[in-house]
């Protein structure tokens, strides 16, 4: 599978032409930016993973139950210790590290997931190969286009020049 | 110069001039990869003084291991002194990093931009060297791992209900939490330097930190979600640390310790010689690699709002301590609050804390101390001899006045005590000055995304 990938000089620039693309079912699309740009979801779809946050609650849930349970566990079934009379089973002495155990969880899932959702780390990738494409983390936007259908893929690096874009390299592989 | 024209209007920029993107980067990389002859041999002179601080440190450490903590000051009663006083003191200043990042995100504070990552490099080195602290302070440190709930042959666990494990919890938390948080927030960034770097190694190297960081949409969406979320994390957690520090002390019975009002006091005290940490290393940083156009005395001047405004809380802290051992008529209470403390024989210190950290603040009214970079650094300074002086006040004072005159003691510290102390702060500054030169210390994708979506945050109204 090999596509075009586009440089441009503006952020609405590249907005448009995505737009353009989308709109002519030009294929798969994806942009690249020096900063998140704002109201891409409408050009590119919204690709938000929804499972994101819900990963983040499920860990500092299980951060919740690892943490008071190892307390619980150790303090009344396998070290049970008399200290003043005081109940084994105190749970205000547990809550701190409960509390810590929920932030732990749930900031190391949003971490991991934040990886396993951009499918990261990936040290070599196929956009890298393209030259000048440094330039997406400095000032430029570069819009990758990889046709799904049959199109010749000729027409489309014509048409991205068309749209405005001021560099445009063929893209082998999936961006 | 920019400086000057930035005082006499009612709030500075956030940012000024309008860089464009390729300029920003380049000028937010340049401390990395050509920070200009002076500039290079004043950060290696300064590394050189860093590095003999730490070998002071290296050595009391070495002291503490091999003749163990005899070699300090430390006796019964008073058994805590400078280790403890130290930890609090560092990780207090751990607080300010992650809640610039973290909680003024939340609100949406556009200047937060310019200096989220140092405060937050800060933290981790700050909470670095408070660790060390506790650890060496076992007597053992090489038995350290016994905090840590893991099935011994002994069949032994930690005591739950006492307040050191939950110390130890909390802390290994708070390193954790705030190294990923910092770790992401630095990602786009590592890939600015991998695509800007000027030798092979060095875009090898920011290559694989920044771990394929490329840019798309996919990555910033995702970025943005989970970054959004640790700092949702990061924010309660801030105030959770310093809270269950101060618990090490609450739930003793001593005088003076005994005080329901230690976690609010601990965690405003936290914040309050945090953003003096702050300011005291970004006043000189922004100097020295002419940061001017993008750490601007509106920074400056929001930072030391905050921090006049925890002066005035930890103020009411005060105020409220010696009312309610006034009030509560017990005689222990009152004997520390109002005999002990300003009279005994640590008196110089308690003076000492009442001028740096209560009346020192007040300065900060004045939008020329506020603007300024070195009146606001004298005033900072102040206030971090003033915290750490705090601490000791609350551990010595206690510890050594507690209900039998029979148990009383003294305490002097020795000189292990003190070259630890000088030691870590000598490391955090190595520490510190490493981050400077390998990595972006502003946040460059951060920055561009504020200039290209909120031009309006950029100027006065911000």
């Amino acid at each position: 599978m090999s596509g075009w990938i586009a440089a441009f000089s503006s952020a609405d620039g590249a907005l448009a032409a995505a737009r353009q693309l989308r709109d002519a079912r030009a294929g798969r699309i994806e942009l690249f930016a020096p900063y998140p740009v704002e109201g891409v979801e409408e050009a590119l779809g919204d690709t938000r993973p929804r499972w994101l946050p819900r990963l983040v609650l499920a860990g500092g849930v299980l951060g919740l139950v690892l943490g008071y349970g190892v307390q619980w566990y150790t303090t009344v079934v396998s070290y049970p210790l008399d200290v003043g009379g005081r109940p084994l089973h105190s749970a205000p002495a547990f809550v701190p590290i409960s509390f810590e155990s929920v932030v732990l969880g749930a900031a190391l899932a949003a971490f991991v997931g934040f990886f396993a959702s951009a499918r990261l780390p990936r040290l070599w990738q196929p956009v890298f190969e393209v030259p000048g494409f440094e330039s997406a983390t400095r000032d430029r936007f570069w819009l990758a286009v990889v046709p799904t259908s049959s199109d010749p893929a000729a027409d489309l690096g014509a048409t991205l020049v068309d749209l405005g874009a001021e560099r445009v390299e063929p893209l082998e592989g999936a961006p | 110069m920019a400086e000057a024209t930035a005082i006499g209007r009612p709030a500075a920029p956030v940012l000024e001039g309008r860089p464009g993107d390729a300029e920003l980067t380049d000028a937010l990389l340049s401390p990395i990869f050509q920070p200009g002859p002076r500039v290079a041999r004043g950060w290696l002179l300064l590394v050189g003084l860093a590095v003999l601080a730490t070998g002071v440190f290296g050595v009391a450490i070495g002291a503490t291991l091999t003749l163990g903590i005899g070699a300090w000051g430390n006796d019964i009663p008073v058994a805590w002194a400078f280790a403890i006083v130290n930890f609090v003191w560092w990780i207090g200043i751990g607080h300010a990093g992650t809640f610039i990042s973290a909680f003024l995100l939340l609100l949406q504070q556009s200047w937060r931009s310019s200096i989220n990552r140092l405060a937050e490099a800060m933290t981790l080195f700050a909470v670095v060297q408070a660790g060390l602290f506790p650890i060496l302070h076992l007597g053992r440190p090489w038995f350290f791992y016994y905090l840590v709930p893991y099935p011994a042959t002994t069949g032994v666990w930690p005591q739950f209900r006492s307040a050191l494990p939950w110390d130890a919890a909390a802390i290994f938390t708070y390193l954790t939490v705030s190294f990923l948080f910092w770790y992401l927030g630095l990602l786009p960034d590592l890939a600015s330097a991998r695509d800007r770097a000027p030798t092979r190694l060095r875009q090898r190297l920011y290559g694989v930190f920044a771990l394929g960081w490329n840019g798309s949409m996919r990555h910033w969406h995702r970025h943005r979600i989970a970054y959004g979320l640790l700092a949702g994390l990061a924010t309660p957690l801030v105030i959770s640390v310093h809270s269950i520090v101060s618990l090490d002390f609450a739930i003793a019975s001593l005088p003076g310790w005994h005080s329901t009002i230690f976690p609010p006091y601990f965690v405003v005290g936290a914040l309050y010689s945090g953003f003096a940490m702050v300011i005291t290393l970004l006043v000189p940083v922004r100097r020295a690699f002419g940061l001017e156009r993008v750490v601007t005395a509106r920074h400056l001047d929001a930072l030391a709002k905050l921090t006049l405004a925890m002066g005035l809380l930890i103020t009411y802290a005060y105020v409220c301590e010696l009312f309610t051992a006034w009030y509560t008529g017990d005689l222990y209470e009152r004997y520390v609050a109002f005999v002990s403390r300003p009279l005994g024989g640590f008196a110089g210190a308690y003076w000492l804390m009442l001028a740096c950290n209560v009346l020192a603040p007040h300065l900060l009214w004045l939008r020329r101390v506020r603007t300024r970079g070195l009146p606001l650094l004298g005033v900072a300074v102040l206030i971090q001899v003033g915290m750490w002086t705090e601490r000791f006040v609350i551990v010595v004072t206690s510890l050594s006045r507690d209900f039998l005159p029979s148990s009383w003691g003294s305490y002097a510290p020795t000189w292990v005590d003190w070259s630890l102390l000088g030691g870590s702060i000598g490391f955090f500054g190595l520490l510190f000055l490493l981050f400077l030169r390998v990595v972006p210390f502003v946040p460059i994708a951060e920055l561009k995304e504020l200039r290209e979506t909120r031009p309006e945050g950029l100027e006065a109204t911000a």
